[in-house]
């Protein structure tokens, strides 16, 4: 059976693949540079020794990783079933969107706020839900909204 | 596993659940760590495996920092590394963050992406347990599976059988959520009546409103009527019923939904969340959301659900991997139940249920 000094000089384990750290360094990247614009990339890839080719390629299969700047704080509403048959989804976004005067897509000309519309972020059971950076915002009423987004205003990340 | 390969050895762990109405594996990623990382101990010493990797869905925000924490503890404790409570097995254990794909569910699409690639599936065979990650031996288990694994081993298997039918055995985490008073996650056992979980647990539909439809099992599995709800809670049972168990995420509409609007919004998930690798899936969930689009804004053509009905026999069986096809089950489905309101919409250039568009 295989121990872990195997494992090691396994010939596979002991040269990984360089990708095989790509998802977390671009989490890294994305934290340092605010988003993954091309000098993140270039970084990314000189690091890892892969072409900034790969790395965007794999950076642009996920949603989690942006390739377009972003607002300080990223709002993400749920537009999925349970959210929306628990009232929120459409109403809730156009209530940010009123309050932000931006549509889903944008961000705010201070560079505040960005506002999207995500598929299902796993708060089927607490719905309607959204969330801001790496915060789950759940069972949402539009009075809520209002003062998570006039705290915002006022505080910093 | 093949018994004979002497290559190294792995688990996977599959925490990449993101499909809609499903919410289980988040409450066992955030709420007990420890009960996975035993079954993970157990099902890596059943296999000769030495290496296990945690693949958790990138916005599992809160629960990627508890299992850090949880693997750092369980190394601290002794329960992880060299030489394990002086038995001579080893075990290494780290966590890897997905970044929102809920293709990466799919077994080997999480692979690949633990391997830092696009979350693309891969051709079956050969399947992960002969040529996995990294081209190794590979066990992939879901969470939920793992966390049974010490109950199992403790109580015995006689006991974890003694639960559920005699198809279905053992418990089940239930995910109910949409017109419930009380939603959230259920473990029961197997083979329990839908209708008790709904009315039971779930505490009945709000302000007295009559049941309309059921997803049972996640958003890839087939509605059921709301008088088809008198069905155990199993494979078989729901098999029966025309559905399917898939994850046991439960989502409840009552009369106030608008069926088109429930598979329109569920087809614009399925499109959105498409890895374009192959052409039914990536041009056919796209269309099918397009023309559900229309017909529920009053904007269809006649011969709309004909040419969904048509499309959806396109990708049934022939996508890359089986989660192209996921999205068949509940257009195909709600047509079934609900083919008048689909007319209405066509007819009437509004809606059956919230009148006017």
């Amino acid at each position: 059976m295989a121990d872990s000094d195997r494992l090691e000089n396994s010939p596979i384990i002991a040269n990984p693949q360089k990708q095989t750290k790509l998802l977390a360094a671009l989490y890294l990247a994305q934290e340092e540079y605010g988003w993954l614009n091309p000098e993140a990339i270039e970084h990314v890839a000189d690091r890892l020794g892969l072409s900034p080719g790969q790395v965007r390629s794999t950076a642009s299969f996920y949603s989690m990783f942006n390739l377009e700047p972003q607002g300080e704080y990223r709002i993400q509403v749920c537009e999925g079933l349970s959210c929306y048959l628990a009232g929120g989804a459409e109403t809730i976004i156009d209530y940010l969107a009123h309050l932000l005067n931006i549509q889903p897509g944008e961000t705010t000309a201070d560079g505040k706020f960005s506002l999207e519309v995500v598929q299902c972020i796993a708060a089927c059971g607490s719905a309607p839900a959204m969330r801001v950076n790496d915060e789950l915002y759940e069972n949402l009423t539009l009075e809520r909204i209002a003062l998570i987004i006039r705290e915002l205003e006022g505080g910093s990340p | 596993m093949p018994r004979e390969s002497d290559l190294p050895k792995i688990v996977a762990v599959n925490t990449d659940e993101g499909e809609p109405g499903t919410f289980k594996d988040r409450e066992i990623v955030e709420q007990d760590p420890h009960q996975v990382i035993e079954g993970v101990l157990i099902a890596a010493y059943a296999i000769g495996a030495s290496r296990a990797y945690v693949y958790i869905r990138g916005e599992f925000f809160l629960g990627v920092k508890r299992w850090i924490k949880a693997i750092a503890d369980a190394y601290e404790a002794g329960f992880l590394g060299k030489d394990i409570l002086g038995s001579g097995f080893n075990l290494d254990m780290s966590v890897h963050r997905g970044a929102g794909a809920y293709i990466c569910g799919e077994e080997t699409a999480m692979l690949e992406s633990l391997e830092g690639k696009r979350g693309e599936p891969r051709q079956k065979p050969p399947y992960p347990a002969s040529v996995g990650l990294f081209g190794l031996p590979t066990l992939v288990q879901n969470i939920e599976t793992l966390a049974c694994i010490p109950h199992i081993i403790q109580r015995g298997p006689s006991w974890f059988a003694g639960i559920g039918t005699a198809e279905s055995k053992g418990p089940k985490i239930f995910s109910i959520s949409g017109h419930v008073n009380r939603p959230g996650n259920y473990e029961l056992p197997l083979g329990i009546s839908l209708s008790d979980i709904i009315f039971g647990y779930a505490g009945g539909i709000p302000g007295g409103r009559h049941l309309k439809a059921v997803i049972p099992g996640g958003a890839s599995t087939p509605f059921l009527r709301g008088d088809q709800v008198n069905v155990p809670m199993s494979f078989e049972g729901l098999a029966e019923a025309g559905s399917a168990l898939g994850t046991g995420g439960i989502i409840v509409m009552d009369e106030s939904t608008c069926i088109v609007e429930a598979v329109r919004r569920l087809s614009k998930f399925f499109a959105h969340e498409s890895c374009g690798h192959c052409t039914p899936c990536r041009i056919g969930s796209w269309r099918i959301y397009e023309i559900l689009e229309r017909v529920e804004k009053g904007e269809g053509h006649s011969g709309d659900i004909d040419l969904l009905l048509d499309l959806v026999d396109g990708i049934d069986g022939h996508t890359y991997c089986p989660m192209g096809s996921a999205l068949v089950n509940p257009v195909r489905s709600a047509i079934q139940h609900f083919r008048p309101e689909f007319e209405y919409h066509l007819t009437h250039k509004s809606c059956l249920v919230n009148g006017v568009k």
